[in-house]
């Protein structure tokens, strides 16, 4: 029943999203004062012998985009995948320090993974979608953790794919098989896949990289859009894309932050050498 | 002046082009009287060798077809139905064969399926490196045991463990009273093949399965732990029906073994037809016949004339019935594969 009642609330806040401006979302560019949701203090994290992240501190608002740029093997979607514990998929790992989502410790023994990742939803670099119907990618979040009315699931897919700017283009053809988009609607279609299980924070690992540049404006666009509900953390090999999308924006070198400073400030007036040296296009 | 700059340059690009770039100086040559006939001697012995296979399956296949036509031609389609094999009174029929074949291996894949399954997933999803790379080698160096020692244990173990611990008990209790138990409790029966084949087509499912669950992309399983899924919704939701058809299809390679596997099962079946009109039980504890188990026996006391035409239809049958399960198992995994590496 309290599923429900959020449904509807949900649908009714992406109306009003969809109606809005997205230039005057963009040109926003000053980033409000936020409560921070996720925060690192002195992270390390280690793939076997691999010293690949080294004492982190970072502090990610509240329905903010962040986003996190550097050159290849610097660390930054390590440190993304660290936030939703999608490394421990991989043997050998090991993360110390504190690594927090609203105060609370993501590594702590007690934590359930499925919780966490239901509160962390996760986009991946290449649209993945799940061979299944448009309609059963959406469902799967919603259905494994127990939704299981019609009339709810109808509601949830609508909202989502609404979320995600989707709905208009796939509304005749929900039972259709996820496969039959374009790569670009696929990577849609996983926005909202992941938007369906209501997530606090989304993380985003280079979302756009595999999409032409018209697709590239769709989900940017939908970036912009999404921050009014959701904390966005985004890793970019664009810097443009950064600069477009993001509040925030974190320069990673050699697995260390090397600053992190509202986007504006961090490209037009980069207080580090090695930030200046990237965001000009000297190396990476 | 966005537009009328693609005009201009149409108009103008042929003199300018023909008039900037000279005409070419004539290069090296590009021929070689040399070096390809190495390549042309190694390409024909190479062609060679592939057709030798060719060949002997060619000359397989028509000779048992051949040397079988008498047997076919005298019996017809009785031969494949008919329950009595007697060499004396040149009785030829093979359905007791035919059925123990197919009893032994669905018995077989009642109980290796499940287990190779389990090990399949548990080898590609959940075990730590430490276990997965030891518990690979077992399943290796279990096919990797020579039929003939499945056979003698069997024989030494197997019949016996059976015989005290499930035969007799189940033949003395009620349950002794319904057909799939009755018969005889000596040992050598159908149970006994079934078991032994399971043991012998588990690392070939097992193997084949797994390979194919490691060839899932990784994103279909980041996808699913990324919205919160357990490890179990993750399998059994999105990798496991990623892989149906290509499981399926080692599932039937482990039939296509089990239908041509012969010294184990020939050691541990009865050989004998069950006491039955139709020379057919459905008995797990009765003897039995397979159709490699029947020619295995046999061969040494066939006379020429419809003896051997007889045992060489056996082998022919066998023949294009493994040859079909192989096909149907190697398109559907060939499927499977490309159907999981392309994402489509």
């Amino acid at each position: 029943m309290r599923y429900k009642s959020e449904t509807k609330i949900m649908a009714q806040d992406t109306k009003i999203d969809m109606s809005r401006s997205v230039s005057a979302n963009r040109n926003g560019v000053e980033a409000p004062p936020a409560r921070v949701k996720v925060k690192a203090e002195g992270v390390d994290f280690y793939y076997g012998g691999f010293h690949a992240l080294k004492n982190v501190n970072i502090r990610i608002g509240e329905r903010q985009v962040t986003a996190l740029i550097g050159p290849s093997g610097c660390g930054k979607s390590t440190f993304l995948r660290t936030i939703n514990r999608m490394n421990d998929l991989i043997d050998g790992t090991r993360l110390t320090g504190a690594l927090t989502l609203d105060g609370r410790d993501i590594y702590d023994k007690s934590v359930d993974v499925v919780h966490l990742r239901k509160r962390v939803g996760m986009v991946f670099q290449k649209p993945n979608p799940f061979p299944m119907s448009i309609y059963d990618n959406i469902c799967y979040g919603p259905r494994i953790h127990g939704t299981r009315g019609r009339a709810e699931l109808d509601e949830l897919v609508e909202a989502s794919l609404k979320g995600a700017a989707l709905w208009e283009e796939v509304k005749d053809k929900l039972k259709k098989s996820a496969f039959a988009l374009s790569g670009g609607q696929q990577q849609r279609l996983c926005i909202a896949r992941a938007i369906a299980v209501k997530p606090d924070v989304i993380l985003m690992d280079e979302p756009c990289s595999a999409l032409d540049p018209n697709s590239t404006f769709r989900v940017e666009e939908l970036i912009s859009e999404l921050k009014e509900q959701y904390t966005i953390i985004i890793v970019t090999h664009n810097m443009q894309q950064a600069a477009r999308v993001s509040d925030y924006t974190g320069f990673w070198l050699l697995g260390e932050l090397k600053e992190f400073a509202p986007t504006e400030q961090l490209f037009s007036q980069p207080a580090v050498k090695e930030t200046e040296d990237f965001v000009r296009g000297r190396f990476g | 002046m966005s537009e009328q700059a693609p005009q201009r340059e149409i108009t103008n690009m042929t003199p300018y082009l023909s008039a900037a770039i000279e005409d070419e100086v004539p290069g090296p040559p590009l021929s070689s009287s040399s070096g390809s006939i190495g390549d042309k001697i190694y390409g024909a012995i190479t062609f060679l060798a592939s057709l030798t296979i060719f060949v002997i399956i060619i000359w397989i296949a028509s000779s048992l077809g051949w040397q079988s036509l008498p047997v076919f031609k005298q019996f017809g389609f009785s031969y494949i139905t008919g329950s009595v094999w007697d060499d004396g009174q040149k009785q030829f029929g093979i359905l007791p064969y035919i059925f123990g074949t197919l009893y032994s291996s669905f018995i077989a894949l009642l109980i290796a399926v499940p287990i190779s399954l389990g090990t399949a997933i548990f080898l590609s999803e959940m075990a730590p490196p430490w276990i997965r790379t030891p518990v690979t080698f077992l399943v290796e160096l279990l096919a990797a045991i020579p039929s003939v020692v499945y056979g003698l244990w069997g024989i030494f173990v197997l019949l016996p463990f059976l015989r005290q611990y499930v035969m007799e008990p189940i033949g003395a209790s009620p349950l002794g009273k319904f057909p799939l138990f009755s018969g005889f409790t000596a040992g050598p029966s159908m149970l006994a093949a079934g078991v032994i084949l399971a043991i012998m087509i588990l690392p070939f499912i097992t193997a084949v399965s797994r390979d194919i669950l490691r060839a899932i992309p990784r994103a279909q399983r980041e996808a699913s732990y990324g919205l919160g899924s357990t490890k179990w919704e993750a399998i059994s939701q999105v990798v496991l029906p990623f892989a149906r058809s290509g499981i399926i299809g080692a599932v039937i390679l482990g039939l296509g073994r089990a239908f041509g596997e012969t010294m184990a099962v020939t050691m541990v079946i009865g050989n004998q037809s069950p006491q039955t009109p139709s020379g057919v039980s459905f008995s797990l504890f009765e003897p039995g016949y397979t159709m490699s188990s029947a020619l295995a026996n046999k061969f040494t006391e066939a006379s020429a004339g419809l003896n051997t035409a007889a045992l060489v239809g056996i082998g022919f049958i066998l023949f294009f019935v493994a040859i079909i399960v192989n096909i149907l198992a190697r398109t559907l995994v060939y499927y499977t594969a490309r159907d999981v590496q392309g994402g489509k």
